[in-house]
């Protein structure tokens, strides 16, 4: 990546000086990216804040869960009610995700239940240290799991690497994608420009052309190219297609440009995003309410993200997760205090769909994790290995997972 | 091991004496200013020292390293002192008078000085609301309406301390004090958003725990992070107990609080956790299942102190996490602030890097351990080099390193003359250290600020910023603490965001700041250009940049070229206020 500076670097000091609008337009290169275009892409959706996996992916064919959850329980399917949409006839997806049951049908949608983090802690800020890490427990790791997959992989020294092969939607740079290897954070597309009117952005762009080169020229030199890439791409006058209806929602938006990245093959690999307000410790509702609020988001987004990529989504993988599920049982609150493990989702082309994913450990008192939560039965990075290794091709699973050794396949990705 | 840092004190010897205080007799050595002082090497007494930056290299440098950069006046204000004179003097911040700064904080925030348990009775965690709620069979209209003051005040509470930090480091005339607090701050860091208490601790975390200690001895700032329940909250060391293979200082208390005359009966101190108002009726769960946390005793050894290649073992780690045990804090009911619980500490013996801690006692164990990890030689190495990457240089050479840790060890962990020992280097004032740091997102920030001469800015609004250039105060969730070397802060987007932010600053946008602030701006405004980028370069760009970038500042904008659409909300700017925007978000200014 140093180097990576300096060779580029050195080429522009040649020309420095000048500023011939050929030698400017040389360097809009989005012809220049090798494997850029229609590769594979992983979308990693974070739910802070730990989401009632029960809730989500509902049970209804274990009787435990009705004894569990007397008011927030989810209806077992019933034609002509708000009630869970069956999928297995045990397993079904609350009524808010019914914009989701399309891509079940379809074959591209995967849950897998009872899968979350080995470690004891129900604390959000250590399990969501550990889920974006990748390392349960360990508290020192410096870097975030996508970003080890960036730096472990494709970083031969002579290929170009696109500056948003890795893109965060978010304001900063989350912890999965911390790390040595580079990675952009925005809050918006529309905001991945020099925001300033007249020829001040062109002045500026010539002031990181003068001088050495060194890391702040080299990134600056980069940033203009960047810029000028993205502009090239056009994204402002984005259209979805395929009359996906994105809601107005910041993960709606946010979703939205996820698809513009990957539209215009700006070289986009792995794409994250957050969404906040799962921490339904009071009144989460049931069918309706809190929850199937945050559902109906979650779900039309997502949603309008697949039917927008189109075709494309033979190339793309969703994953999503959360730091732990909760409480089995509801509390005083009507809500549900937190858990052990959750439900994550994965969907996408290369995904084998159609299927609840995980071994169920059982709702019964002496099933439960100490007595309370959803026991655990995969643990989170033989998911993340899989997708990573399946989907994008990773090998070196010892740096992606460090101590961890995957306990088989899943067989949901490849 | 002992030997070796001895050996290494006496080869260095002569080198540190060099760099011990000048008296005020010296003061005058300060005039080589004036001219290139590696000229003057030999001519005068402290000049043993050879300067290869001139003189006003020197002066830009100071400002640039031991302050966040000069505001108006400053260049000026430290020709006149004598430099030497005033770094000596920002090497005692305690004979600075800062009263200024004291009538704003004074007048703006009014929760720096709570305790932690203050602020959590003022502003209960919201969880704990709920709960309380939750157990009377649901939330009352009450609890609602307290359920949002709390929210508020903790958001209020979270933007005063974060708008401190910026305000300070912007206002201070103590600005080697504010620097070394921000360097400390981010050697022993903690996360805001750790759990619902963090929060709390921080004011006092920051204005009691580390500034106070920031330039004193290495020991005593050690022992009061290691008692501050900011420190102990976040590394989890507040929980951590006696396994239950091993034993314990005192029987642990019965569980049943009620029906035994145990533990919290018996009234000894009540433990911590939000229980609410209602003393706990028994230990909470977390004391009572839980046992051993590593968390504080690993990162104490490998980024508080020896440093991660310090020769520790795992073994290490569990002792010095055992000598550790029962070292927590008070709940809010009970006053909070640190508090040793015997029940809670491992009573075995233990040997921590080769030290045997006997077994049988208490708070000593602890104490004694910090002791051995302040004076163990890999600590006064490891501390050494993260001074020396801060103040001189990415990769600072091992020779000044060395010499820096061997004043560290003499002195008995003395952090001011270790500080001492660097700065007065020669490679501290060498050509390359010169511009070679590229600046954090706070750096940018506060010398920006501090360069348009701006006030202190009241809103969270400034401190919004240092975030968005993805710094966030209190917001670094790794224990690791924020980057100290360029390639990690320098990237796409990052560059990026500095460029927008300076046009932000130079469009007036930012609270307190103006783009007409900079010294000697006034007369300016209607200069022509040539005089405008002078004035620009030579108090926001230390008078120093490139005849090509020069070049570029001067060329102006082509009254013919296209104009920016009406209604286009993107800074317009022209004339002084462009040039500020492009000094501010030129490649010069990143550094210092």
């Amino acid at each position: 990546m140093q180097r990576r500076y300096f060779v580029k670097s050195g080429a522009v000091a040649l020309a420095t000086m000048g500023l011939s609008p050929s030698f400017l337009r040389r360097l809009s290169y989005g012809m220049e990216l090798p494997g850029a275009e229609k590769g594979k892409v992983l979308i990693c959706l974070f739910q802070r804040g730990a989401a009632d996996a029960l809730n989500v992916v509902v049970p209804f064919g274990d009787r435990a869960y009705y004894q569990l959850r007397p008011n927030i329980a989810i209806p077992a399917p019933r034609n002509g009610a708000l009630s869970a949409i069956d999928l297995d006839g045990f397993f079904g997806l609350h009524p808010s995700l019914a914009p989701l049951k399309p891509l079940w049908d379809r074959g591209i949608l995967a849950p897998i239940h009872a899968i979350g983090s080995p470690s004891t802690t129900r604390s959000h800020f250590d399990a969501q240290d550990y889920m974006e890490s990748g390392t349960p427990d360990v508290k020192g790791t410096t870097d975030g799991w996508l970003n080890r997959y960036l730096a472990a992989s494709g970083t031969c020294e002579e290929c170009k690497v696109s500056p948003f092969r890795a893109v965060a939607m978010t304001p900063q740079t989350p912890r999965a994608l911390e790390g040595s290897a580079p990675t952009v954070a925005m809050d918006s597309i529309d905001q991945f420009a020099v925001r300033t009117g007249g020829d001040a952005a062109a002045r500026l762009e010539a002031l990181y052309r003068t001088g050495s080169a060194d890391i702040v020229q080299g990134a600056g030199n980069e940033m203009f190219e960047a810029v000028k890439m993205l502009k090239a791409a056009n994204p402002q006058r984005y259209q979805p297609e395929n009359g996906a209806a994105y809601p107005r929602s910041q993960f709606g938006q946010r979703l939205r440009q996820i698809a513009q990245l990957i539209k215009c093959n700006v070289g986009l690999e792995i794409a994250f995003a957050d969404v906040g307000g799962w921490d339904t410790h009071v009144n989460q509702g049931s069918v309706q309410g809190q929850l199937a609020n945050r559902l109906d988001d979650f779900a039309q987004s997502i949603a309008a993200l697949t039917t927008d990529l189109g075709d494309r989504m033979e190339d793309v993988v969703i994953l999503t997760m959360s730091e732990f599920g909760r409480m089995a049982r509801q509390n005083g609150n009507g809500g549900t205090d937190h858990g052990h493990a959750g439900a994550m989702f994965v969907i996408g082309g290369p995904v084998r769909g159609k299927r609840v994913y995980g071994r169920w450990p059982g709702l019964a008192q002496e099933q439960l994790y100490e007595g309370r939560d959803l026991a655990l039965t995969t643990d989170f990075r033989d998911l993340f290995a899989e997708v990573a290794g399946a989907h994008l091709g990773a090998r070196r699973m010892d740096a992606l997972f460090p101590g961890h050794t995957p306990s088989g396949r899943l067989g949901v990705v490849g | 091991m002992r030997r070796l840092a001895f050996l290494s004190l006496a080869i260095w010897a002569g080198a540190c004496a060099a760099p011990r205080p000048p008296a005020p007799a010296a003061a005058p050595a300060a005039a080589p200013a004036t001219e290139p002082a590696g000229a003057a090497a030999g001519a005068v007494m402290s000049a043993a020292i050879p300067r290869a930056q001139t003189a006003d290299q020197q002066v830009t440098h100071a400002l640039n390293r031991l302050a966040f950069g000069p505001r108006p006046g400053d260049v000026e204000a430290v020709r006149r002192m004598g430099l030497d004179a005033w770094i000596d003097r920002q090497l005692h911040p305690e004979r600075i008078d800062d009263t200024a700064l004291d009538q704003f904080l004074a007048a703006t925030y009014h929760v720096l000085g709570d305790s932690p348990a203050e602020l959590e009775r003022r502003y209960p965690p919201p969880g704990q609301l709920i709960n309380r709620a939750g157990a009377r069979n649901g939330l009352s209209h009450d609890d609602s309406v307290q359920l949002r003051e709390s929210q508020m005040g903790i958001r209020q509470m979270s933007a005063e301390v974060q708008g401190a930090r910026v305000a300070r480091a912007v206002l201070t005339e103590r600005q080697l004090l504010e620097v070394m607090t921000d360097f400390w701050l981010n050697h022993f860091t903690v996360y805001d958003a750790k759990g619902p208490r963090e929060r709390y601790m921080l004011a006092d975390y920051e204005n009691r725990v580390i500034r106070p200690n920031a330039l004193g001895k290495f020991r005593t700032l050690l022992g009061s992070v290691a008692k501050s329940e900011a420190m102990l909250f976040y590394l989890d060391n507040w929980e951590s107990q006696a396994d239950s293979t091993r034993p314990r200082l005192a029987p642990m208390p019965g569980r049943g609080g009620r029906r035994g005359g145990g533990f919290l009966r018996g009234g000894m101190p009540t433990i911590l956790p939000a229980m609410g108002a209602q003393p706990p009726a028994q230990l909470p769960a977390q004391i009572r299942k839980g046992g051993l946390n590593e968390n504080y005793g690993r990162e104490l050894l490998e980024l508080h102190t020896l440093g991660v290649d310090g020769g520790y073992t795992q073994a290490d780690v569990i002792n010095a996490a055992r000598a550790l045990t029962g070292w927590t804090f008070k709940g809010p009911q009970q006053g909070g602030g640190f508090q040793f619980v015997p029940f809670m500490h491992d009573a075995g013996e233990k040997v921590v890097l080769g030290h045997t801690l006997k077994a049988g006692r208490g708070i000593e164990d602890g104490e004694d351990l910090l002791d051995i990890v302040a004076r163990h030689p890999s600590t006064a190495h490891y501390i050494a080099f993260k001074l020396a990457r801060r103040f001189v240089s990415d990769s600072p050479s091992t020779a000044l390193v060395d010499r820096a840790a061997a004043t560290f060890t003499r002195t008995g962990g003395d952090i001011r003359e270790t500080l001492r020992t660097i700065i007065m280097s020669p490679e501290f004032f060498s050509r390359a250290a010169y511009r070679s740091k590229v600046k954090s997102p706070f750096e940018v920030v506060v010398s920006a600020a501090r360069a348009l001469g701006a006030h202190g800015d009241a809103t969270p609004r400034t401190a919004q910023l240092v975030a968005q250039l993805g710094e966030p105060i209190y917001g670094h969730q790794a224990p690791n603490g924020w980057p100290e070397t360029g390639d990690q802060w320098m990237n796409t987007g990052a560059i990026l965001n500095r460029i927008n932010f300076g046009m932000l600053m130079a469009a007036g946008r930012v609270p307190g700041a103006s783009p007409f602030g900079f010294e000697g701006a006034a007369e300016l405004r209607s200069a022509p250009v040539n005089q405008q980028v002078d004035g620009v370069v030579a108090h926001l760009l230390g008078g120093d940049v490139s005849p090509e970038m020069r070049a570029v500042l001067v060329s102006g904008s082509n009254p013919l070229s296209r104009s920016s659409p009406a209604g286009d909300p993107r800074p317009q700017l022209k004339g002084l206020p462009l040039i500020v925007g492009l000094a501010l978000g030129s490649p010069e200014f990143q550094r210092r």
